[in-house]
């Protein structure tokens, strides 16, 4: 059982706008009856705003909420302004959608998106590409742009959004591709230049020593207490505390170390000896 | 939704747990807790239950007591079956299973076959557009290689039975072990394990009226078999593992009411079945009865609804309380159809907008008519939405 919320129920029991316009000033059709979702949306459009939106939809309670909302939602908007609608807008207008379901909200769009481009007599986009999943016709620009605006992470997200990869499951491994190939486009991992400073044991020593004198030793002294380099061995530095508490002992020490690793060598790690 | 009382026609997912099996089972649950593998008296009266709930189990079936196994679930026995096989005859390596399966076998054989390197090969027999196999092409894929074929009693979708004495005939004369999944079969239909030639059969309580967790497995005299669960000596060796007992009493319950309600589920419960299935045909325009009309169980009816989507005609059922299933892709979070029914190659227009009806004894006449007065306006509104639906 599904977990639709209040407004996704009502939408989907009490439809708003069901129909047809007459003489459409555009029409979007959008899925087929073997995907098991379908929506055809008019639009009357005068003086370039939405006067009047009707659909009528084949699928389940998700696909029938989506298009009923989406036609209040466009309802006086201007076309521009109808066009920035994204299938995240029209879920969050039903108070959200199970992850499996968001496709119906993508058809939503869709039907828009088509609708607005019948009205300007301009070919769609995803019409364009290289159809990748076979069995729901759906195309690399789509998936690609699915990926981008929905910032989608997995395989299984691209299924849930756009359905490619639900049937046969074939074009699984070129799904991978596709989103490894939009993540790196979106959002490059950056690449963080770690600091491979190289030290002489010596240099290390006195570095240490200076941090050490300058800015540890003058704060710990203003309170009673002191601290003495003992030993570096390797990347451990020991230090012996005085004239702390052993609880504060443990906070000290993590402070020291975060000065060291900050202006001598991110490598380092404090020891207290007792 | 809460002025109306429940309508349970969903019987093939799972039934309610009869009140005489409910009262069967509670001691076990309660006072008599012993482990029937104790030594002491107090642990041993309860293997005693164990033993006269196999019995009823057997009376049920037509098996001696000694060949039957207790196990968790359907799935369990189906997966134990299936491997005991392979394990005996380790150097075959051929299956042979139908495409109307439940997935309990479908996904197992997948696996098999994808998971070994495709060491083993797996045949799944077609159906037509009822759902039948072709016995030619069953024995036609019989081969020296088959180590076992597991063919389903009866479907749980359409309620398709079939011909497993044949089937099992064919295979015996190639000494080829024959396994069937009965889970929906048990209870709903007569079954004789002494007059056929089946190695191994499952079955599921919480399919005819005990709890959900609990299955038997049965292995014929003779069979060869290699344990699935290993473990204790429990089962006589045969499936490790503590027994569930008060669900196993509960079970053997259930076995014993089902042989005495065998009649009424093949009279009056198939006339309430008919009598919905004939009334939904007559009453929805463009519905289509979806399996084999004359080898069907008698609770069973599937029917599409054309042009209207599955989840959408349930969520309106739900309003009036009432349960039922569907073979729509969007019930399941999947994204394609029943397999069952594209099996059938059922068209897409008739597949997304399939309703599965499973009754019980506990149904009712009235319960019937509620359903059929609400069924065609439910239909009608879905179809008002529909941009395939031109009236």
């Amino acid at each position: 059982m599904w977990e639709y919320t209040d407004k996704v129920q009502q939408h989907f029991l009490q439809p708003q706008n069901v129909g047809e316009i007459k003489n459409p000033s555009g029409t979007g059709d959008v899925g087929s009856l073997s995907c098991g979702d379908a929506l055809k949306l008019t639009l009357k459009i005068e003086n370039n705003v939405i006067t009047d939106a009707k659909f009528k939809t084949f699928g389940c309670a998700s696909a029938i909420a989506s298009s009923s909302i989406l036609t209040e939602m466009v309802r006086g908007l201007r076309v521009d302004e109808a066009a920035k609608i994204t299938n995240e807008d029209i879920a969050a207008a039903l108070g959200g959608l199970p992850k499996e379901k968001m496709h119906c909200s993508v058809m939503g769009r869709e039907a828009l998106e088509a609708a607005i481009a019948d009205y300007r007599g301009v070919p769609l986009p995803a019409v364009e590409g290289e159809v990748v999943c076979e069995c729901f016709g759906v195309t690399d620009v789509e998936i690609k742009r699915a990926v981008t605006e929905s910032h989608l992470r997995s395989v299984e997200d691209i299924t849930n959004f756009t359905k490619a990869g639900g049937g046969c499951e074939k074009c699984l491994g070129r799904l991978q591709e596709i989103l490894n190939e939009t993540l790196n486009e979106v959002e490059p991992i950056p690449v963080v230049p770690m600091p491979k400073k190289r030290m002489t044991a010596l240099q290390k020593i006195k570095k240490i020593e200076e941090v050490l004198e300058s800015e540890v030793r003058p704060g710990l002294k203003k309170d009673g207490g002191d601290i003495e380099l003992v030993d570096v061995d390797g990347d451990t530095v020991i230090v012996s505390l005085s004239g702390t508490s052993d609880s504060s002992g443990a906070t000290i020490r993590e402070l020291v170390e975060l000065k060291l690793r900050e202006k001598v060598l991110n490598t380092l790690f404090v020891e207290e000896e007792k | 939704m809460a002025d109306y009382p429940v309508i349970y026609m969903d019987n093939n997912a799972t039934t309610q747990v009869a009140p005489e099996v409910f009262e069967a089972m509670t001691p076990y649950l309660t006072e008599l807790y012993g482990n029937p593998s104790s030594m002491h008296t107090f642990g041993g009266q309860v293997g005693n239950a164990l033993e006269k709930a196999r019995q009823q189990v057997a009376t049920l079936l037509g098996a001696y007591p000694d060949e039957i196994i207790f196990t968790s679930c359907g799935t369990e026995s189906d997966s134990t079956a299936v491997l005991s096989a392979l394990r005996s005859f380790p150097e075959k390596r051929h299956i042979i299973t139908s495409k109307v399966e439940h997935p309990a076998i479908l996904n197992l054989s997948e696996n098999l076959e994808v998971m070994t390197g495709r060491r083993y090969r797996v045949t799944a027999l077609k159906v037509d557009s009822t759902g039948r196999i072709d016995l030619q092409e069953y024995e036609d894929a019989l081969s020296d290689d088959t180590a076992i074929v597991s063919m389903m009693w009866a479907n749980n979708e359409t309620g398709n039975i079939y011909p497993v004495k044949e089937m099992a005939q064919m295979a015996k004369k190639r000494g080829i072990l024959f396994h069937t999944d009965s889970v929906q079969a048990v209870g709903k239909v007569p079954i004789n394990l002494a007059e056929l030639d089946v190695d191994f059969l499952s079955m599921s309580g919480h399919k005819l009226h005990a709890p959900k967790g609990t299955g038997i497995l049965y292995v014929r005299r003779g069979t060869p078999y290699v344990p699935f669960l290993t473990g204790g000596h429990q089962e006589g060796g045969r499936r490790g593992g503590t027994e569930n007992v008060a669900s196993i009493v509960a079970l053997g319950k259930a076995c014993e009411m089902a042989g005495a309600r065998m009649e009424e589920e093949n009279t009056r419960v198939k006339a309430l079945r008919d009598s919905l299935e004939a009334g939904l045909l007559q009453s929805v325009p463009k519905s289509i009865l979806n399996g084999d009309r004359e080898n069907r169980l008698p609770n069973t009816t599937n029917i599409s609804f054309e042009m209207v989507e599955g989840e959408a005609i349930l969520l309106h059922m739900n309003l009036y309380n009432i349960c039922a299933s569907s073979g729509s892709a969007c019930t399941s979070g999947s994204l394609e159809p029943s397999h069952v029914l594209r099996a059938m190659d059922v068209p897409f227009t008739a597949a997304h907008g399939s309703v599965r009806f499973s009754l019980s004894t506990y149904n009712t006449e009235e319960e019937i008519d509620f359903v059929l007065e609400k069924m065609p306006g439910i239909i009608e509104t879905l179809r008002d939405l529909s941009p395939f639906w031109n009236g």
